[in-house]
């Protein structure tokens, strides 16, 4: 049976300001507030919120068969929240309704899977934790900024225990080999590869709306007889686009949403399912390993990293921040506006501004007027920005001294968190034998307590989420609880947190400021 | 194919832009074999290359006298004694009330722009006259408006197209402030013209409005560059460590900026104290800059080298890690490009004509000093940047050659003498290729 994995990106450019090399050293805040409010406001009202809404209809309509997936940068999210709170609840609606996953990606949509390996892994899992706390869910399958891949990527991702991870169906790399299979990473077989059917998929998302294009106009039952014309035995169809391409990229009247609408009930018509990418590959068993050595990605028609880093301007502004003494003090540093800049200045537009290539679709640049122009403006930032991660630790501190520091400060909170289970555990025992009566309520702490702290500890260690992060954070759980939990005692849970906090993050405080 | 061509400059006695242009078009047309320039001059130096026909319009008669060949045989530079006497078959009026004709009934010429302009337009514009009665020709083109009176006479006698070229207008010179006579020369020229090509599409849109010419006959004629020599390419530069030069070169005059350039150099040197912004060119408004410069405390970062000419001009390109065009108004701008040749990163304003074909220089506002400071801190800041333009602005450059542009006024001429008027947008879709 063929399958169709669909799969959304929302992300959007966060705009620099215009940052003149005089304001280097005096002026830190990066960001052009107007366009970002303009663009995402925009955004949402002509593509995400309609596109969203049409999704929960057909989800609603089809008995549950139409299934998507969408994997949403942690930049973009915190714009989101700030901006166009209403499509949290659009997204959570559709994460209730138990046909989309949502998976995980770098929280900045930046090149950190070429860059360093460590801030790489550091910033999915901050990612994947964001996505639980918003949308209650653990992502499985990973996707990289702009499906960058290649087998060390491959072999990284695996490590962190993803099981699947998206990748663009570049013939240079399948050559004769079909996208409608799963595959394997070739360096970890435990990883498995969703290739990207780039033709389909830009049938869509690049030439609907393209009066010039032969196969104008574009309408379900084609598209889909497309897929079911598939030869036996190719049965995944990766269909992978940006979320604006609905609605923005390809406007709202050009019917694009009537053609969304139209796909499950004519897709059941023609034996063709839809499924979310974890029950593609709960189905369907990778068929052979496949090696990719050099960067893919879906940018432009070459498909590899080179409108990125394809010129000497790039590359520096690249090397440059992730230098490694910068990313060691970066992610050693706890100050959550370098936190916060840091991820905003790694994503991959500032980059992709800075290209030169002629793509044949002229380059979107946001507010620059030229690649040297954005490359200007992105060096002066990132100036400023570099010298207040240097400002943060004395030159004369070695990189590998700092880490070694660090390392010693992580290694004893984690002995902390060792002891504060221990401590738990004995008082709770200490309880048991004081007061056998009491015994009831015993049990039931014991788990609970145990749990509690692990989740307390990585707050202090890395907070990097800002303030607005934290209402929701702290509303969900609070909300969450006592649903799972009606059993549950209210005064115990309530009041061990509470106790709890302050003892992990004092010593971990102190050993900071040393 | 033959051309009737008037020109004021030729290398190489050269004054301005003007004389490389007409180099570079005459050369370009040499190239494609079938076409035979005939180039007037008013002074020529007997140095110009033989690749064309040079007349020298101080030695063709305008009233008859009898002279004797052995007499005045080795006296021509330019044309032959052969030449004279067929000219002087073409007189077509009594010229004997004339000023200043020699003993040959010939109008001696100053050459260059002396005092009496206007007198040598109107004489030059007597002498195309015989011209255009004694030479065999299918075409007329006239290089600025020096030389349009001449051409519309030209046209007139033989009735044979003229092409007129536009290096520049004298909205550019005076900054919308125009001199009356001047502009009627260019107006009446350019209302004659059959075609006018302008050196860029800024030049074009100011020739439409301010001069009211129909965009069917007005076409952006690009200039370009010549290949560097072996003498030139083997210049060495000579750059301090640590220390980056940017340079200005140009008339220190209103139209090219130089205050801009002042402005943005002084918000430059508020950082970095290791750059030196360099003048180079001589002008009226060089004093003032100096003075300005001293007011600002930057006298010691900024040099005034005066003029520069042939091999000097680019031996500062060469010794320069940023070229700065920053013209108010700049019909077409010849300067980045051979900075560009050199492997200097260029920054040229949005008000220059050159903008329009080139893509590897940074293109700013004249009066966006804060742009232009951030991109000459730029490029003297990394080296990336600096390493790019230098590399792909140079590849770039090679590409625009005046074989080209030959090739381009080729095609215009073809209009004209196949079917007697031009058209902007088929002469575009027929070039698209070249």
């Amino acid at each position: 049976m063929k399958t169709i994995c669909l799969y959304f990106e929302i992300h959007q450019p966060i705009h620099l300001k215009r940052y003149r090399f005089f304001d280097i050293g005096t002026d830190h805040y990066y960001y052009d507030d107007y366009e970002n409010e303009r663009i995402i406001s925009e955004l949402f009202e002509r593509s995400y919120r309609p596109a969203l809404q049409t999704m929960l209809d057909m989800i609603a309509e089809n008995d549950k068969a139409f299934k998507v997936a969408f994997s949403i940068s942690g930049v973009s999210l915190e714009l989101i929240e700030q901006y166009a709170p209403e499509m949290l609840d659009l997204l959570g609606r559709l994460a209730a309704s138990g046909c989309v996953e949502f998976l995980a990606e770098p929280y900045s949509h930046g090149l950190s899977s070429l860059g360093n390996t460590e801030n790489f892994i550091a910033e999915t899992k901050r990612q994947a934790k964001k996505i639980k706390q918003l949308f209650g869910q653990n992502p499985k399958v990973f996707r990289n900024s702009s499906l960058i891949y290649n087998d060390e990527i491959g072999a990284t991702v695996a490590d962190m225990g993803f099981k699947g991870v998206m990748v663009e169906g570049a013939k240079h790399i399948l050559g004769w080999k079909s996208p409608h299979y799963i595959y394997s990473c070739a360096e970890d077989s435990r990883l498995s590869l969703i290739l990207r059917d780039y033709k389909l998929s830009d049938d869509i998302g690049l030439r609907f709306n393209d009066a010039s294009w032969s196969e104008y106009p574009l309408m379900a039952d084609k598209w889909l007889g497309w897929v079911a014309g598939l030869p036996e035995g190719e049965n995944v169809v990766g269909i992978m686009m940006e979320l604006a391409a609905l609605g923005y990229y390809q406007p709202l009247s050009s019917h694009i949403l009537d053609f969304l609408r139209a796909l499950p009930k004519l897709a059941k018509d023609m034996g063709i399912q839809f499924a979310t990418p974890s029950e593609v590959l709960a189905k369907n068993k990778p068929v052979s390993p496949l090696e990719v050595i050099y960067p893919v990605s879906w940018n432009d028609e070459e498909r590899d990293t080179s409108s990125m880093l394809g010129n000497g301007m790039q590359r520096e502004a690249f090397n440059k921040l992730y230098d490694e003494n910068i990313v060691g003090r970066i992610l050693a540093s706890r100050d959550r506006r370098i936190q916060q800049d840091w991820d905003r200045l790694q994503a991959t537009e500032n980059f992709r501004f800075m290209t030169t290539k002629n793509n044949g679709m002229g380059n979107y640049r946001g507010i620059y007027d030229s690649e040297y122009d954005a490359f200007t403006n992105y060096m002066n930032i990132l100036g400023d920005f570099l010298k207040r991660v240097k400002d943060m630790f004395p030159d004369s501190v070695e990189s590998d001294e700092l880490n070694s520091l660090y390392t010693q400060i992580a290694n004893m909170g984690e002995e902390l968190n060792v002891k504060d289970n221990e401590i738990s555990r004995l008082r709770a025992r200490l309880k048991k034998l004081g007061s056998p009566e009491e015994e009831a309520p015993a049990p039931k702490e014991e788990p609970k307590a145990e749990p509690k702290p692990k989740k307390a500890e990585p707050k202090p260690k890395e907070t990097k989420p800002a303030a607005k992060k934290e209402e929701p954070k702290k509303a969900k759980p609070v909300a969450k609880k006592p649903a799972a939990k009606k059993a549950a005692p209210k005064a115990a849970p309530k009041a061990k947190p509470v106790a709890k906090k302050p003892v992990a993050k004092k010593p971990v405080a102190k050993k900071a400021k040393k | 194919m033959k051309v009737l061509m008037f020109g004021w400059e030729f290398p190489p006695k050269i004054y301005g832009g003007l004389a490389v242009a007409s180099y570079g078009i005459t050369k370009g047309l040499s190239l494609q074999g079938d076409v035979e320039t005939t180039f007037c001059m008013p002074k020529p130096t007997g140095q110009e290359e033989g690749f064309l026909k040079i007349i020298n319009m101080s030695q063709v008669p305008v009233v008859w006298r009898d002279v004797w060949y052995d007499n005045i045989k080795d006296r021509f530079i330019g044309h032959t004694a052969e030449d004279y006497y067929r000219f002087r078959d073409h007189l077509y009026a009594d010229f004997n009330y004339l000023q200043g004709l020699d003993d040959m009934g010939c109008i001696g010429f100053a050459g260059g722009y002396p005092g009496n302009l206007h007198e040598e337009i109107n004489n030059f514009s007597i002498i195309a006259g015989v011209l255009a009665r004694s030479e065999d020709f299918n075409i007329i083109h006239a290089h600025d408006w020096l030389t349009y009176p001449a051409g519309v006479h030209a046209k007139m006698v033989s009735g044979k197209p003229l092409c007129i070229h536009v290096h520049a207008t004298d909205f550019d010179r005076s900054r919308g402030k125009v001199n009356p006579t001047v502009y009627s020369i260019e107006k009446n020229g350019m209302d004659h013209a059959d075609c006018i090509m302008c050196v860029s599409e800024l030049t074009r849109q100011t020739v439409i409005n301010q001069y009211h010419q129909d965009p069917r006959k007005c076409v952006a004629m690009h200039n370009a560059v010549y290949p560097l020599s072996e003498e030139i390419r083997s210049i060495v530069p000579n750059k301090k460590k640590g220390e980056k030069v940017v340079t200005y070169l140009g008339r220190i005059t209103m139209q090219k900026g130089p205050e801009y350039f002042l402005e943005a150099a002084k918000r430059v040197l508020e950082r970095s104290r290791n750059i030196r912004f360099c003048f180079a060119g001589s002008g009226d408004m060089m004093s003032a800059m100096i003075e300005l410069a001293a007011s600002y405390g930057i006298a010691d970062r900024c040099h005034f080298p005066g003029f520069q000419r042939g091999k000097q001009v680019y031996e500062c390109y060469k010794n320069s890690d940023v070229f700065v065009m920053p013209s108010v108004s700049e019909p077409f701008g010849i300067a980045p490009l051979e900075a560009m040749q050199c492997g200097c990163p260029s920054i040229i304003s949005k008000q220059s004509g050159c903008g329009e074909i080139l893509k590897n220089v940074i293109k700013v506002d004249y009066w966006d000093i804060n742009a232009m400071a951030d991109a000459i801190y730029s490029i003297c800041q990394y080296d990336a940047l600096h390493d790019y333009l230098a590399e792909e602005g140079m590849k770039e450059v090679d590409q625009i050659t005046w074989e080209k542009v030959g090739l381009r006024i080729r095609e215009c001429y073809n209009q004209l003498i196949g079917r007697g008027w031009f058209d902007n947008q088929e002469y575009l879709n027929a070039v698209r290729n070249i």
